[in-house]
C-alpha cells in the first residue's frame, strides 16, 4: 500500500510490524516523532503484547533495554546527538553483552554549540563501540531496513543502529510502499536467543573479566564483527528476492573518479555521477566497515572523492581517515570535501563544483571544507 | 581457556575455589553444649555452617574448606558453643 | 544453593548475610540485578560465579532501570511467575551515581523489590564517602586530618526518598537481626510495585573493626538509634524496632577506627554531640524509646 508519509511515520510503522516487546521513549529533536507515533499506536493498542515504557533520560531508555533484551525481549528506541553520546555507555555495555538492541539514530550535530540540525557526527563517534551501522539514503529504505535490522541483530548478537538524516529524512514526506503484517511475520522469525535471565537456567550475566581473559572477550566481538559482514549480505540478497534489491554493505557503480557519499546526500551526489558519468559508492554499513568491497572496487581508480559530514577535530573528516586506511597500498588520489555540519545546505551545485575542482585539477590530494562563509575570528 | 558469549558466566562456579585457607583462626563446635538452633548457619557470611543431625539432635557442623575464620559464629551463639581457635597449618 | 561458598568477600563481611538471608526468604524465586559495587566483584567474577540464581550485572548507576526492564519484559513476555526482579545495590550506587535512576523507577512504580545494601562508603574502592556515609567518619575522601574532622555532612534519607515517590512498601532493616530481614523480604514480594528495603551492613575493612564483631556494631548502631529500624506500608508507618535502653552514641563510635579521631580531635566533641542528637531526632520522629 502506498502512502504519502513523514520519515519518522514509515519508521514507527515498521517497528509496529515487527511486533517489539518492549519499547523505551525519551525525547529528543529530531526524533521525538518516532516515538510519539510509536505511543499512539500504543494508545490505541495497535502494539499488541508490548510495554511502551516513559524514561528520564536517554541513558535509563538504554538501561532499561539492556534489562529487557536480557530477558529475551525484541527491544526498540530513537535518539541521536546528545542522547545518542548521554547513552554511549550503556550502548558499549550492551555490544560487549551482546544484546541486539534496535536503535534508530536520527542524526544530528554535536553541542556545542547547540545545534539540533543535521550532521553525521553523533554516530559515527561511535564507530568503535562495537555496534551494527547502517546509513540509509530514503525513508523506502529505513522503512525496509527495519525488519532485516532485526533478523540480522538476532542472528549475531550485537546492537544495531540505523541512522537516517534528522529533518531531511526524518521530517520530509515522501510516498513509501508500505510493507504489511503478513510480510514481515514470514520474513522475520519470533526473537529466541540462545541465552537469556532465566530461573530455568540460571546464568550470570556481565561478569566481569581480569586481564588473564578480557582480551579474549575483545578478540571474539571484533572476530564476530566480522562474520556478521556474511549475515548481513545473507539477509540483504533474502530481502532483494523477495522484496527489493538496495545492494550489500556498499551499493555502487564503477568509474574512472568515484564519489563517496552516506546518508541523504547520497541521492544528490548519485544524480551529480549520473550527469557527469562518474562513479559513485554509497556506504551503507560503516561497521561493520566494508574495506575488502572498497579496495576491490576503489582500487584501481583515478579519483576517489569523499563528501565527509564528520570531522574528527584535530585531525580530517572522520568517513575519510576509514576510506583512506581501506586503499592504503593502492593508486587512487583521494580527496575530501567536508560539507553540510550542522544542518548545512548541499546543494547541488555545491557537488558539481567540488567535483570540478577535482578533475580541472585545482586542488590537490588532501581535504577541504567546503561552503564556508567568510568570517572574522573574535572574543566576543 | 572458555569464552562465552558476551561473558555469561555460569552459576556456582565459585565452588571450586577453597576460601577455607584465608583462615587464620578457626571456629571449634562442642556438639555437646550445641542446642541446634541455627543461629551460626543464619549469620554466616560463608553460608559454609549447616546443621546436621546427630542422633536426636541437631548440631552445627563448619566447612573448613570455606570458613574463613571471621569469628561471627562465636559471637551469636546463644549455647556459648563455639569457641575461635588458631588454624593450624601443617 | 542460591549464593555460593567461595566468593571473595572479606571475613566477617555484611553483604553476603543480608543477600543468603533475602534469597533465601524469596526461595532462590528471583532475578538478580547488581550494579557495579563489592557484592558485584566478590561474586561475579567470570568464571567464578557465586550466584545460583539468574544475575545480572550492567554498570555502576543503571541499576533501577535494568531492574525496570527486566520487570516489564516479564510482564510482556507472560512469565512474571518465574521469579521476583530484586536489585541488590550499594549505598553510592544507591543514593549517589544511580539516584536519578531510582528516582525513575519508583516514580513508574515498576514491579521490583530495590535493596540497598549499605555500608556508608564506596567501600569497593577503597572507602571514599558516599551520601550515606555519616557524619564525622574518617574516609578516604574525607579523612581526618588537623583540620578537618572527617565528614562533615548529614547522611541523605533515603526511607523519606522513597516514601516521596509514593513507594507501597518502604522499610530498614540490619544484618543485626537476620531473621526481620526475611520477614520484611516476604512482606515486600506481597505488594504490586516498587519496594524498597534498606539494609545496614557494616564493613569490617572501610569501618575498621575485627571481623567477629560486625553483628556487635550492627546493634549497636539500632541500639544508639543511629540506624532506625522502620517499616512503612503506603505511606504509613506500621513498625519500628524499639529500643529498650537507649545507648549512648560514644559507644559506637569508639569501636570502629573511622571513628576513633573523635575523640582526640579538637572539633571532636563537639561533632559527638551532634551525632548524639542526630541520634535522639531519629529515636523522636519514629518513637524508638520504649
Amino acid at each position: 500500500m502506498i502512502k504519502v508519509v513523514r520519515g519518522f511515520y514509515a519508521v514507527a510503522y515498521a517497528v509496529k510490524l515487527c511486533k517489539p516487546d518492549v519499547i523505551c521513549a525519551y525525547p529528543i529533536t529530531p526524533q521525538t516523532e518516532i516515538v510519539e507515533n510509536l505511543a499512539e499506536m500504543y494508545a490505541n493498542g495497535e502494539l499488541e503484547r508490548c510495554s511502551y515504557i516513559t524514561a528520564e533520560s536517554e541513558f535509563e531508555a538504554a538501561s532499561i533495554l539492556v534489562g529487557a533484551s536480557a530477558t529475551g525481549a525484541r527491544t526498540f528506541t530513537a535518539t541521536c546527538s546528545q542522547g545518542l553520546i548521554l547513552m554511549a555507555e550503556v550502548l558499549l555495555n550492551a555490544a560487549g553483552m551482546r544484546l541486539p538492541i534496535l536503535i534508530v539514530n536520527t542524526n544530528r550535530a554535536l553541542s556545542a554549540p547547540l545545534s539540533i540540525w543535521n550532521d553525521l557526527q553523533d554516530s559515527l563517534l561511535l564507530r568503535d563501540a562495537g555496534i551494527i551501522q547502517m546509513y540509509v539514503e530514503n525513508n523506502q529504505e529505513v522503512h525496509e531496513l527495519i525488519p532485516q535490522a532485526y533478523k540480522i541483530a538476532e542472528k549475531v548478537m550485537f546492537p544495531f543502529m540505523i541512522c537516517m538524516d534528522g529533518f531531511k529524512l526524518t521530517h520530509a514526506y515522501e510516498p513509501i510502499d508500505l510493507l504489511d503484517q503478513e510480510f514481515v511475520d514470514s520474513f522475520l522469525p519470533e526473537y529466541d536467543p540462545p541465552i537469556k535471565l532465566t530461573t530455568k537456567n540460571p546464568l550470570t550475566f556481565g561478569s566481569y573479566a581480569p586481564p588473564h581473559c578480557y582480551m579474549e572477550f575483545r578478540y571474539r566481538m571484533h572476530n564476530d564483527m566480522l562474520k556478521a559482514k556474511k549475515v548481513m549480505e545473507d539477509v540483504f540478497k533474502e530481502w532483494a528476492e523477495i522484496r527489493r534489491d538496495w545492494g550489500g554493505l556498499v551499493e555502487y557503480k564503477e568509474g574512472k573518479t568515484v564519489l563517496i557519499s552516506m546518508g541523504s546526500l547520497v541521492e544528490i551526489v548519485k544524480d551529480v555521477a549520473e550527469e557527469l558519468n562518474l562513479g559513485y559508492l554509497k556506504i551503507r554499513a560503516f561497521r561493520p566497515f566494508p574495506y575488502d568491497e572498497i579496495r576491490r572496487i576503489l582500487g584501481d581508480c583515478e579519483n576517489v572523492i569523499i563528501f565527509d559530514r564528520a570531522i574528527s577535530v584535530g585531525y580530517e573528516g572522520v568517513i575519510t581517515i576509514d576510506v583512506k586506511n581501506a586503499l592504503y597500498g593502492c593508486s587512487p588520489d583521494v580527496y575530501s570535501f567536508i560539507v553540510g555540519l550542522g544542518g548545512r545546505d548541499v546543494p547541488k551545485d555545491l557537488i558539481v563544483r567540488c567535483v570540478e575542482k577535482v578533475l580541472d585539477r585545482k586542488v590537490k590530494p588532501g581535504y577541504y571544507f567546503e561552503g564556508l562563509k567568510e568570517f572574522e575570528e573574535v572574543i566576543y | 581457556m572458555r569464552i562465552s558469549l558476551g561473558a555469561v558466566s555460569r552459576p556456582l562456579e565459585s565452588l571450586k575455589f577453597k576460601t577455607g585457607d584465608w583462615a587464620t583462626r578457626i571456629p571449634n563446635v562442642d556438639e555437646d553444649k550445641c542446642i541446634g538452633c541455627g543461629e551460626c548457619s543464619m549469620y554466616c557470611p560463608e553460608g559454609c555452617i549447616e546443621l546436621v543431625r546427630i542422633d536426636i539432635k541437631k548440631v552445627a557442623r563448619v566447612d573448613y574448606d570455606y570458613c574463613k575464620g571471621c569469628g561471627i559464629c562465636n559471637y551469636v551463639c546463644p549455647a556459648e558453643a563455639i569457641s575461635i581457635v588458631e588454624k593450624v597449618i601443617k | 544453593m542460591f549464593f555460593a561458598k567461595g566468593h571473595g568477600a572479606c571475613p566477617g563481611c555484611a553483604l553476603p548475610i543480608a543477600v543468603r538471608n533475602v534469597l533465601e526468604a524469596l526461595d532462590g524465586k528471583c532475578f538478580v540485578v547488581n550494579p557495579t559495587g563489592c557484592l558485584e566483584i566478590i561474586s561475579s567474577q567470570y568464571g567464578r560465579s557465586a550466584w545460583g540464581v539468574p544475575y545480572i550485572h550492567s554498570l555502576f548507576e543503571n541499576a533501577p532501570a535494568v531492574a525496570s526492564g527486566i520487570a516489564n519484559a516479564l510482564k510482556v513476555l507472560g512469565r512474571e511467575d518465574e521469579g521476583h526482579v530484586v536489585v541488590f545495590a550499594g549505598d553510592g550506587a544507591t543514593s549517589d551515581i544511580g539516584v536519578g535512576y531510582l528516582s525513575s523507577m519508583l516514580h513508574r512504580n515498576d514491579n521490583v523489590l530495590y535493596i540497598c545494601l549499605d555500608n556508608e562508603a564506596y567501600q569497593n574502592t577503597g572507602n571514599q564517602q558516599s551520601s550515606q556515609t555519616p557524619l564525622g567518619a574518617s574516609t578516604t575522601t574525607t579523612p581526618a586530618g588537623r583540620i578537618l574532622p572527617g565528614k562533615t555532612l548529614r547522611r541523605k534519607d533515603m526511607i523519606a526518598f522513597a516514601l516521596a515517590h509514593g513507594t507501597p512498601y518502604v522499610a530498614s532493616a540490619s544484618v543485626a537481626f537476620p531473621r526481620d530481614i526475611r520477614r520484611k523480604a516476604k512482606r515486600a514480594v506481597e505488594f504490586e510495585g516498587s519496594k524498597y528495603i534498606h539494609i545496614h551492613c557494616p564493613c569490617v575493612t572501610g569501618w575498621g573493626f575485627d571481623s567477629s564483631d560486625t553483628i556487635k556494631v550492627a546493634k549497636l548502631a539500632y541500639e544508639t538509634a543511629l540506624f532506625p529500624i522502620v517499616e512503612f506500608e503506603y505511606g504509613v508507618l506500621v513498625r519500628v524496632k524499639k529500643i529498650k535502653k537507649r545507648k549512648p552514641v560514644e559507644e559506637y563510635l569508639k569501636i570502629q577506627r573511622r571513628f576513633r579521631h573523635l575523640f582526640r580531635h579538637p572539633e571532636g566533641l563537639k561533632i559527638i554531640k551532634e551525632i548524639q542528637r542526630i541520634a535522639d531526632e531519629n529515636a523522636e520522629r519514629y518513637g524508638l524509646d520504649v
